[in-house]
């Protein structure tokens, strides 16, 4: 069991990562903080692609020269392309709902003057009830 | 061999819509140009879904037929695939999507500043996209890519309505929305990982060999788990609905019917997809996620449900009411055969055309009250706005599954479809008791807006609804009616598509 986790030590270290990721985005009342661990989430499954398409010995798949002149087009002297390019597309992604939740964020530290979700929606459900009581009382008072 | 027009149209489409999304935010913000166009545009995808649905019909031989985008042949290549059941989704999504767009056309006027309505269209083309993205796409990694525009579009249409309540409910949404798409990311690379494949038919293969070998059971248990939970997350199956009634019960009209009608529909095809074309039936069942699936969908039915009755604000009402239906769906997913997916398939086409409509009629009838979202507040509003008022009886006798409205077309087909399986008890109660609970909380509502009641009608603000509105709540109308009593073709349609999904 151990021996396998040192064999694995990369991949053990992103699966960790991405489960204090994960527990942050759920758990962590502060919404920068939640994208944080979005984040972290994130680069985690970055560093379990990168760690699965290294194969030690090979090059990066872009055609070597060879000795002789001409290009070396044997397959098994690369790596696989495939999980760079995931980690890539998984970055422009990233990136774009990290700016989204941030402006998001904004928006609501603009209407609430706070952070935290929970208790936005206290303040929310607090302003509701004193309109209602508002009105509740402006009726009163016509009736009367 | 299918003609080259018809081949080409599952990528037309989506480019279309994409290059409508970047077009819409040049136009000049007159006459209301953009959504126009978005809407045209949207009604092309539709003609040419349609195009191609009866060309797959009528071709005769083989029925589905993948188009590899690029020049890279199959193991390499990314890849889209398109079927009779996938020609039909497509068509559903944009009438649904058009019918929406036109029936709240005045509302979307109301609540969403101009200065924004371009913004809005570009969200709407987005969505579209990826919804006929993830329709049509048969490279997991795509799909991954997709989910996440769809997720960014459709918070971003909640929070097009400017207020505090909005922002709140689309950042609620957004962060259930990222832990999902983060679990089918995990997910897709541990499977990259296990198959060696993006392309679904390829893995197909490598997972049955995994599975005949008996060899990395355990990681392909965990990463079916994790990517079913993940869209189901997004799909708001019921313990992960918890965002849905904020989101749809509190952005303007357009968006609730958008959301409710068809962006969760694009994730509860792309788990269909998963399990029928990636894993198989066999390994599914194999792996016992079938029956967690199924008793997920009954515990959603009954409790989404319950959670309507104790809503005092009509949207709300409704949206908890998708909460319910979406069990439907899953139910006929986690009966694990082909009849149960035709079913569930069925379900997601009806309630694509009923969900819509019952927004949008609760967005008129609570227009004509005064912009008051309160069910008491509705009281005998039918005598203003009729149109509304026959579309919200109609989607209410179509929830309860009331026979010749759409609803009750899909529940018989999901009843039937569990006979030949061993839970055929437990989902004909839910079923049963379902409906009732249905019936609950819909009865009462339709009472209301039929009650002559001559205190709140002097409250009434005289809003004649517009011609649109009352053209697309008469399609809605001849929809419902239309999958009420005519299913069976489609029904032998669904079944043709998913046998070659």
């Amino acid at each position: 069991m151990l021996e396998k986790l040192l064999l694995n030590h990369y991949e053990a270290a992103a699966v960790i990562l991405s489960g204090i990721g994960l527990t942050n985005l759920l758990l962590q009342r502060n919404l920068i903080k939640k994208i944080i661990g979005l984040n972290i989430m994130d680069t985690a499954v970055y560093l379990f692609l990168a760690a699965k398409g290294y194969v030690e010995g090979r090059a990066a798949p872009i055609l070597l020269e060879a000795q002789g002149g001409g290009w070396i087009t044997n397959p098994d002297v690369y790596v696989n392309p495939v999980p760079a390019g995931l980690v890539l597309t998984g970055i422009v992604v990233s990136v774009s709902v990290t700016a989204f939740a941030l402006a998001l964020t904004l928006k609501l530290y603009e209407h609430y003057g706070t952070l935290n979700i929970d208790e936005a929606l206290m303040k929310m459900t607090e302003q509701q009830e004193e309109l209602e009581t508002k009105i509740s009382d402006a009726e009163e008072d016509v009736l009367a | 061999m299918i003609n080259m027009f018809a081949y080409n149209i599952p990528f037309a489409s989506i480019f279309l819509m994409m290059i409508a999304a970047i077009i819409t935010p040049l136009l000049p913000n007159r006459n209301r140009l953009p959504e126009k166009l978005s809407c045209y545009l949207i009604g092309t995808v539709g003609v040419l879904s349609a195009y191609l649905l009866y060309t797959l019909t009528n071709s005769g031989q083989s029925l589905a037929f993948n188009f590899s985008m690029g020049h890279f042949p199959a193991p390499w290549g990314n890849e889209l695939r398109a079927g009779p059941l996938e020609a039909v989704l497509a068509l559903v999504f944009s009438v649904a999507m058009l019918l929406s767009l036109l029936g709240n056309f005045s509302s979307t006027q109301e609540d969403i500043a101009p200065a924004r309505r371009n913004i809005f269209c570009v969200l709407v083309n987005l969505l579209m996209a990826s919804l006929l993205a993830l329709t049509y796409t048969n490279d997991l990694f795509t799909a991954y890519v997709f989910i996440e525009i769809n997720t960014i579009a459709a918070c971003s249409i909640v929070a097009v309505k400017e207020g505090a309540e909005t922002v709140r409910a689309a950042l609620r949404y957004l962060v259930m929305s990222l832990v999902g798409s983060g679990l089918v990311m995990i997910a897709i690379c541990l499977l990259y990982d296990l198959t060696g494949h993006l392309l679904m038919q390829n893995m197909h293969g490598a997972i049955q060999v995994l599975v005949t070998t008996k060899s990395y059971i355990m990681p392909l248990t965990v990463s079916l788990a994790l990517i079913t939970v993940g869209l189901a997350i997004k799909s708001a199956l019921y313990p992960f609905a918890s965002w849905l009634p904020d989101a749809h019960g509190s952005s303007t009209n357009a968006s609730s019917a958008i959301l409710s009608g068809l962006v969760l529909k694009g994730h509860i095809f792309t788990i269909i997809k998963i399990f029928y074309r990636v894993f198989g039936l066999d390994v599914i069942h194999a792996l016992r996620m079938d029956t967690v699936i199924f008793a997920l969908g009954v515990i959603a039915m009954i409790m989404g449900s319950v959670h309507a009755l104790r809503q005092k604000n009509v949207k709300r009402m409704i949206a908890w009411s998708s909460v319910a239906q979406v069990g439907y769906i899953f139910l006929g997913v986690g009966l694990n055969t082909t009849a149960g997916i035709a079913a569930a398939c069925l379900h997601i086409i009806v309630h694509a055309c009923v969900k819509p409509m019952l927004f949008t009629a609760a967005g008129g009838l609570s227009n004509s009250a005064g912009h008051k979202k309160g069910l008491h507040a509705l009281m005998g509003t039918f005598y203003v706005n009729r149109w509304a008022g026959l579309g919200l009886i109609a989607g209410a006798c179509s929830m309860m599954g009331v026979p010749a409205f759409a609803g009750f077309a899909s529940k018989l087909r999901l009843m039937m479809a569990s006979f030949d399986t061993p839970v055929v008890v437990w989902s004909l109660a839910a079923l049963a008791t379902s409906s009732v609970l249905n019936a609950l909380y819909y009865v009462p509502a339709v009472i209301v807006i039929l009650t002559h009641s001559k205190d709140a009608q002097k409250n009434f603000t005289v809003h004649p609804p517009t011609k649109l509105y009352n053209f697309s709540m008469c399609v809605f109308l001849i929809l419902n009616f239309y999958l009420g009593l005519f299913c069976v073709p489609l029904l032998r349609l669904i079944t043709r598509g998913v046998n070659v999904l």
